[in-house]
């Protein structure tokens, strides 16, 4: 593993296999009477928002928290961008008081990276969401929900994704999400098709590992796995799409064309979802739908991840086994 | 009356031969000159150029004196071998009346490293709603002859046309920033492939071609003189390829580090390579660097832009946008057009002094290196290899995107109308 976790592009297939094995070891804690390992006592995580994302800072701290590590939360919001010496040296000051991991969400594209290489500070650097950029431990996650359920609980372990097909439909241009997943997924073996109007794919994404279709109801039935965006309602004011109405009837998912996905096909969704514009009530709250799952596994995810970077070379459980001996 | 025997130097590239300075003048230029009474400067074989001329540098001077002044920007200037530069109008305040212009052309006289040439707005603030006082500057001390909002687009087609008709009064010429506002709403960096995978917001070459295509339309139906800031794409060239061979009165000019960057560099997140227009593609460069070679664009300029350390040690979206050239221009032209054959010396002669000077109609500039002459003058040692250290710097700003690199070629003399202001590389 390297020190820092930026981008999803920087995992090998290994790497990632790793990760989400130690997710499921990670897994069984939560099903523990008291749900905490003691594998980070000592050291300290700062979860550094600069941008809101309350469901990311929760999770990462409740991964932190399961760990042991002692959390600070620093949130920075407004004054992010402005002037750039608030990320340079907010991370100073947070590297005078000897932090181990940093956990940085940023509204600006490769401010993490930035963090990690200037030389700024010493600490572990570990992408919370940047930009449009990366978002890497949703794609862990993403991924560890579908192996579970298209590969197996047990059966998946040591297994990546090989041959599994996987659509993701949304605002792809401004997505983090979308960029990760797509790196993550085809270095684990599977084949990503992005579904959204022209208006919302990139300039340049021929050059990305996928395949890109303007036309949703034609990859339904051959997805394992249909992934949606989420879809911001000033998108339409910018105008990437005429009404919501219409953007609904062309990409979003209602309970007809579920019907068309192979049955052991799943919908998954980041969250927080647009009811109505990206996906019906129904679809929702349907048994396929794996939103809630997606974020339980965010917190085993994200304690593999820290464990990983900051944890040491022995693997998490046994190590954790015998400290409670 | 001083004298100074420049022995043996390379004219334009051509076989060394002595020129004699007397005064501000050339007085002889022949084999076996006279060294009586003369200071003698061996040049071993040197080039030996015209003073180069920037048709488009930021001296920052008044408004932004932490990121350079006039004495500073002109230090530069003279160490990369230049003699006249001219200076930007998005000063704070604006050089957009004629005190402000004549503020800027008095301050370069008093230091005296090399002519500046003040530009004047084309609008009132650059904000392009009302012409600004263009007649006033034109007939000021700074006798402006370049107009320019660049920074910002002239957009709006009927400010751009009615300032390229009224700018035909005196001879004056629009120097236009080519880049459609609402195209690159957000942007970070060229669009393409590389954008795409950073998600940083895409400033797509369209935006600089409307513009450009345009404008060139506009100085055909209105029979005045146009000319384009850094372009910067391959569609832009072909643009001006177009319009020359209609007999558009167009000219161009392109900036070294468009010559040499791409925006695989932005990958590094290092907001050094921010600058605008965007660093394109490998496809544009060489695109670019034809088109400079064969003359549809007609010069070198450094868009010299420089910033305070504080306004690029931060994230790449908070960063400023641009690049310090002056000091590594020559290097950077060495290399992508005389070490690759496109360009000879005479040709960089035409492309960083005669053109630019005659574009900007600079007095005394861009002159060819015969008897009578002014003597601005600039020597280069070609065979010079090094890396490039900010550190020795004359700009007041470090941000240069070269630091580290080996560049050929180094200047080690400049003389402003005889009088020396680099001698064997440091400032006199």
């Amino acid at each position: 593993m390297q020190r820092h976790l930026i981008s999803a592009a920087d995992l090998t297939r290994d790497d990632a296999v790793l990760i989400l094995d130690t997710a499921e070891e990670m897994a069984r804690v939560a099903d523990r009477p008291i749900k905490k390992l003691p594998t980070l006592r000592g050291r300290t995580v700062v979860n550094l928002f600069f941008e809101d994302s309350t469901r990311t800072r929760i999770s990462f701290e409740a991964a932190e928290k399961r760990l042991s590590a002692d959390v600070i939360n620093f949130t920075a919001k407004g004054s992010s961008v402005s002037k750039g010496e608030s990320l340079k040296d907010t991370a100073q000051t947070l590297e005078a008081m000897g932090v181990d991991a940093v956990v940085i969400r940023h509204g600006a594209s490769g401010a993490p990276y930035r963090l990690a290489t200037s030389g700024w500070i010493d600490a572990a650097v570990i992408n919370a969401g940047d930009g449009t950029h990366q978002h890497p431990t949703q794609a862990l996650l993403d991924a560890f929900t579908m192996r579970r359920r298209l590969v197996g609980r047990d059966a998946g372990l040591g297994q990546d994704l090989a041959g599994k097909r996987i659509t993701l439909v949304g605002d792809i241009l401004h997505s983090r999400v979308a960029r990760s997943n797509v790196d993550l997924l085809h270095t684990l073996g599977a084949e990503v098709t992005l579904v959204a109007p022209p208006t919302l794919v990139p300039v340049g994404v021929e050059s990305w590992p996928c395949e890109v279709s303007y036309d949703l109801d034609s990859t339904l039935s051959k997805s394992d796995a249909v992934m949606l965006l989420r879809v911001q309602r000033e998108r339409m004011n910018a105008a990437f799409f005429p009404t919501e109405r219409e953007y609904s009837r062309r990409y979003g998912l209602d309970g007809d064309r579920m019907a068309k996905m192979p049955e052991h096909a799943i919908v998954m969704h980041p969250g927080p979802m647009v009811r109505g514009m990206e996906i019906t009530a129904e679809v929702a709250d349907s048994e396929r739908c794996t939103a809630i799952e997606q974020v339980a596994n965010g917190v085993s995810i994200r304690m593999a991840v820290l464990y990983l970077l900051l944890g040491g070379n022995e693997p998490a459980v046994t190590h954790t086994r015998t400290e409670e001996k | 009356m001083s004298k100074i025997l420049i022995r043996g130097a390379k004219v334009l590239g051509g076989e060394p031969q002595d020129v004699l300075i007397e005064g501000s003048e050339i007085a002889a230029v022949g084999s076996g000159l006279s060294a009586e009474g003369a200071e003698v400067v061996e040049a071993d074989g040197k080039v030996l150029l015209p003073g180069l001329v920037d048709l488009h540098t930021h001296l920052r001077e008044p408004g932004r004196e932490d990121s350079e002044t006039v004495l500073t920007g002109t230090r530069a200037a003279a160490s990369g071998g230049y003699t006249a530069v001219f200076a930007m109008a998005n000063t704070f305040p604006v050089a957009d009346t004629a005190g402000v212009v004549e503020q800027v052309y008095r301050l370069g006289q008093e230091h005296g490293y090399c002519d500046v040439q003040p530009i004047g707005a084309v609008t009132v603030g650059l904000e392009g709603k009302k012409l600004a006082e263009l007649g006033a500057m034109h007939e000021s001390a700074a006798g402006v002859t370049v107009f320019s909002d660049d920074g910002k687009c002239v957009d709006d087609a009927v400010i751009m046309r009615r300032a390229l008709e009224y700018v035909k009064a005196f001879g004056g010429v629009v120097a236009q920033h080519a880049q459609e506002p609402r195209l690159t709403e957000g942007a970070q960096m060229n669009e393409g492939v590389v954008s795409a995978e950073l998600g940083l917001g895409g400033w797509p070459a369209v935006a600089e071609e409307s513009i450009i295509a345009r404008d060139v339309l506009l100085a055909e139906h209105v029979g005045s003189r146009v000319h384009i800031c850094h372009l910067s794409t391959a569609g832009s060239v072909e643009i001006v390829r177009w319009a020359k061979s209609r007999g558009i009165d167009v000219t161009a000019e392109v900036t070294p580090h468009h010559l040499l960057l791409t925006d695989e560099l932005v990958r590094s997140y290092n907001p050094v390579y921010k600058v605008n227009p965007p660093l394109r593609t490998e496809r544009d460069v060489m695109a670019l660097r034809e088109a400079l070679a064969d003359g549809t664009i007609d010069i070198v300029a450094t868009d010299h832009a420089p910033h305070p350390h504080e306004d690029k040690d931060c994230e790449w979206a908070a960063a400023a946008m641009g690049m310090v050239g002056l000091e590594t221009a020559l290097s950077v032209v060495q290399q992508t057009m005389v070490e690759t054959g496109l360009l000879d010396w005479a040709g960089v002669a035409d492309r960083m002094s005669f053109k630019p000077a005659g574009i900007g109609r600079a007095q005394g500039h861009g002159r060819p290196v015969s008897a009578g002459e002014p003597a601005n003058l600039t020597l280069v040692d070609t065979a010079y290899r090094g890396a490039v250290d900010p550190a020795g710097f004359a700009s007041r700003s470090r941000n240069t995107p070269y630091e580290g690199r080996e560049l050929p070629g180094r200047v080690t003399h400049t003389w402003l109308r005889g009088r020396a202001t680099l001698v064997d590389g440091k400032l006199a």
